[in-house]
């Protein structure tokens, strides 16, 4: 039978959030280091973009901190992560470098898919971040099937696959969160649920909430408030332990808010928000200023330090600004490299009459 | 050699890759319990287990997108389509995901994966199940097109599809199933993707096929030996890749040409390899070269309609006859 519930530890007010989520001091900061990082990764990105540097899509995550640092920070190297496109810091929560992502806004050849995928389809096989996919829900047959080989082979590894909200109305949604309930596969299905598709609130395109989405198909459902770093942390601390135990699939709504427009070719609000809801939302529902105010109450960090950990997160944005600004193009040989994993040694593949044999140059 | 159908030729090649290789899996609607809509994976549940012969629901687009992250992830899975008909509901992760996987991940995720079921018209099952599919995922960079017309070919042609490293759509032909071929005994017999096969040999003209039409052109090959017309009869079983040196000495050695194939005439497999041979042999030609297809209707259900819809023999004589100017 699927269950809904809160797994958020609540229990004495008198303890203190860290004490009360099991989180040390460190760890407190780490993921305040982490946010830091990423807002500061994603205005350089902003700031990119304006002046040409960036170009396409480009949707940044900025207020959706906590749902990056929380959720990835108590995963382990070999868990994987996956996807869609509004994905730069969840690719830096992974492991991947600052310089990598940012060279790949910039269409780099060290970018992360050496400038071939862009914003939308940042890869990194090394640290197990599957992609960057483009069309909303895509990604979550494909995180099924990761999860089906950690099954395949026996091993204990977990998948998170982020999706927004609009991803849940999508036919494959539905269609994978059958098959891992039917094969109990190690996944965790993530709706970074900040209320709108694009500019369509949820509440226009679903008559059920979303925590009850994956209710027909015996997932167990589970709201988190994503702007709460330390909550979503201990969430998903303990639920990436159930699920690497057996637990099976688990589906959390990871209640967010977007500060920005949703690409950056988008208004920040307009016919679809209001600007005083996002300004009352930036003002209520910062994931790093819920953070500072509870270190700060807890005696953990200062406004001094809390400076450095911000100029540092700066500094991180810019050097990474400046190795993609000094990073090459990709070269023209680039162009046809990688398209085949195997070029058969008979028959040709490349069809364009460019070359001798119909392809390269 | 031994005779088998072209259904056992499958079953076998399927067979012998999951031995050779535990990360082959097949998974698809029937494919376990039901050994299969048309037998192909006939017991194969009980030799390897349901853990590798996977009862799919039917959720053509889910389960798809499962095997490419299985793929992604290291594994070599064979997802069958019960019909290539039902695969238009998974074609975004054939194409969107499959195929461009590799070139935007820039080498870091290669794809081995291989979609296969039956493909074009059978008998009267009108609009919705008769249709060759070729096109639409030829049409796609980074996604290759096999089409085995016999037993044989779709044996060492399979064999080769799950070890290419890949996607690549598999296209069998449900009528095809029940047909007897030699296939050689050889367990490790691989027929290289991308390489055409002369399945009939003459000097006045090329008939360039793939798939099932192999068998009209076949027949209106023997037609037109009984008018002293001798016929080449090139059979492609790739789409992509595509072995264009075959098709560049058949039709330099007899100047013309037509090709047959099971699909609708716009954007086909035929306006293609037409247009690559005025490009590359234009003075070769004494005729231009002409295209017989299925008629560009969707198929009608009345069998008298039917027959007229698809390409047969009579047509194929038909358009030889045109480009020898008789």
């Amino acid at each position: 039978m699927a269950e809904t519930k809160t797994k958020a530890r609540k229990s004495s007010k008198k303890t203190d959030p860290l004490t009360r989520f099991g989180i040390s001091e460190e760890l407190a900061l780490d993921l305040m280091r982490d946010m830091l990082l990423y807002r500061r990764f994603e205005e350089k990105a902003e700031e990119a973009y304006a002046i040409g540097k960036i170009g396409g899509f480009c949707h940044l995550h900025i207020g959706q901190e906590g749902a990056a640092a929380g959720t990835i920070k108590p995963l382990r190297d070999d868990d994987y992560v996956m996807s869609a496109y509004r994905e730069h810091t969840q690719a830096l929560a992974k492991g991947v470098t600052p310089k990598a992502v940012m060279a790949e806004l910039y269409g780099r050849a060290d970018g992360a898919s050496g400038g071939k995928g862009g914003s939308m389809h940042i890869f990194d096989a090394k640290t197990r971040f599957m992609g960057g996919h483009g069309i909303v829900g895509g990604q979550v047959p494909l995180a099924t099937g990761i999860g089906w080989k950690i099954k395949y082979r026996a091993e204990d590894s977990v998948v998170i696959v982020y999706m927004g909200d609009a991803a849940v109305n999508q036919g494959g949604f539905h269609e994978a969160l059958n098959m891992a309930a039917i094969w109990q596969l190690p996944v965790i299905y993530v709706v970074e649920n900040n209320a709108y598709g694009m500019g369509t609130a949820f509440s226009r395109v679903s008559t059920t909430d979303m925590v009850d989405k994956s209710r027909a198909h015996g997932i167990p459902g589970h709201s988190v408030n994503g702007q709460d770093v330390l909550e979503t942390y201990a969430f998903f601390r303990d639920l990436a332990a159930e699920v690497r135990t057996g637990a099976g699939p688990q589906f959390i709504d990871l209640r967010t808010y977007r500060f920005r427009g949703h690409s950056m070719s988008d208004p920040v609000s307009g016919t679809y928000r209001s600007v005083e809801e996002v300004e009352r939302a930036k003002e209520e529902l910062d994931p790093i200023a819920m953070l500072r105010d509870t270190l700060m109450d807890a005696g953990v960090i200062d406004q001094a330090a809390l400076q450095d950990l911000d100029q540092e997160a700066r500094q991180l944005a810019q050097e990474a600004a400046d190795f993609a600004d000094a990073s090459p193009l990709p070269g023209p040989e680039a162009l046809y490299a990688h398209v085949w994993a195997e070029v058969n040694p008979n028959g040709r593949l490349f069809f364009d009459g460019r070359g001798a044999q119909g392809g390269p140059p | 050699m031994a005779v088998m159908t072209y259904r056992e030729a499958l079953n076998e090649a399927l067979r012998e890759e999951m031995e050779r290789d535990p990360d082959v899996f097949l998974m698809g609607e029937e494919v376990a319990q039901y050994d299969g809509a048309y037998k192909v994976s006939k017991g194969l549940l009980d030799q390897f287990g349901d853990q590798r012969v996977v009862d799919s629901p039917i959720s053509e687009l889910g389960f798809t997108g499962l095997g490419v992250g299985a793929a992604m992830a290291g594994l070599r899975p064979v997802i069958e389509f019960m019909t290539f008909n039902f695969a238009f509901l998974a074609i975004d992760q054939v194409i969107n995901s499959a195929a461009k996987m590799y070139y935007m991940s820039e080498g870091q995720f290669p794809m081995p994966i291989v979609f296969r079921g039956p493909t074009g018209a059978a008998l009267q099952l009108s609009a919705q199940h008769s249709q060759a599919c070729e096109t639409y995922y030829s049409h796609a960079p980074g996604c290759k097109v096999v089409t085995p017309g016999t037993p044989a070919d779709a044996k060492g042609l399979l064999k080769a599809a799950i070890r290419d490293n890949d996607p690549v759509a598999f296209m069998e032909g449900e009528l095809l199933y029940n047909l007897k071929g030699e296939v050689p005994d050889d367990d490790d017999f691989v027929i290289p993707l991308g390489v055409a096969d002369l399945k009939h040999e003459g000097d006045d003209v090329s008939i360039i096929t793939h798939g099932k039409m192999i068998h009209v052109a076949l027949q209106a090959a023997q037609k037109l030996e009984k008018d002293g017309i001798h016929a080449d009869v090139l059979d492609l079983r790739t789409i992509r890749p595509l072995d264009m040196d075959a098709i560049l000495a058949t039709v330099r050695k007899t100047n013309r040409a037509v090709y047959v194939e099971e699909g609708w005439p716009y954007a086909g497999t035929g306006a293609q390899i037409v247009s690559m041979i005025q490009e590359e042999a234009f003075d070769d030609l004494d005729a231009p070269v002409l295209r017989v297809t299925q008629a560009d209707i969707p198929m009608p259900y009345a069998k008298n309609l039917e027959i007229l819809a698809k390409p047969s023999a009579n047509h194929v004589v038909e358009a030889v006859n045109k480009v020898l100017y008789r």
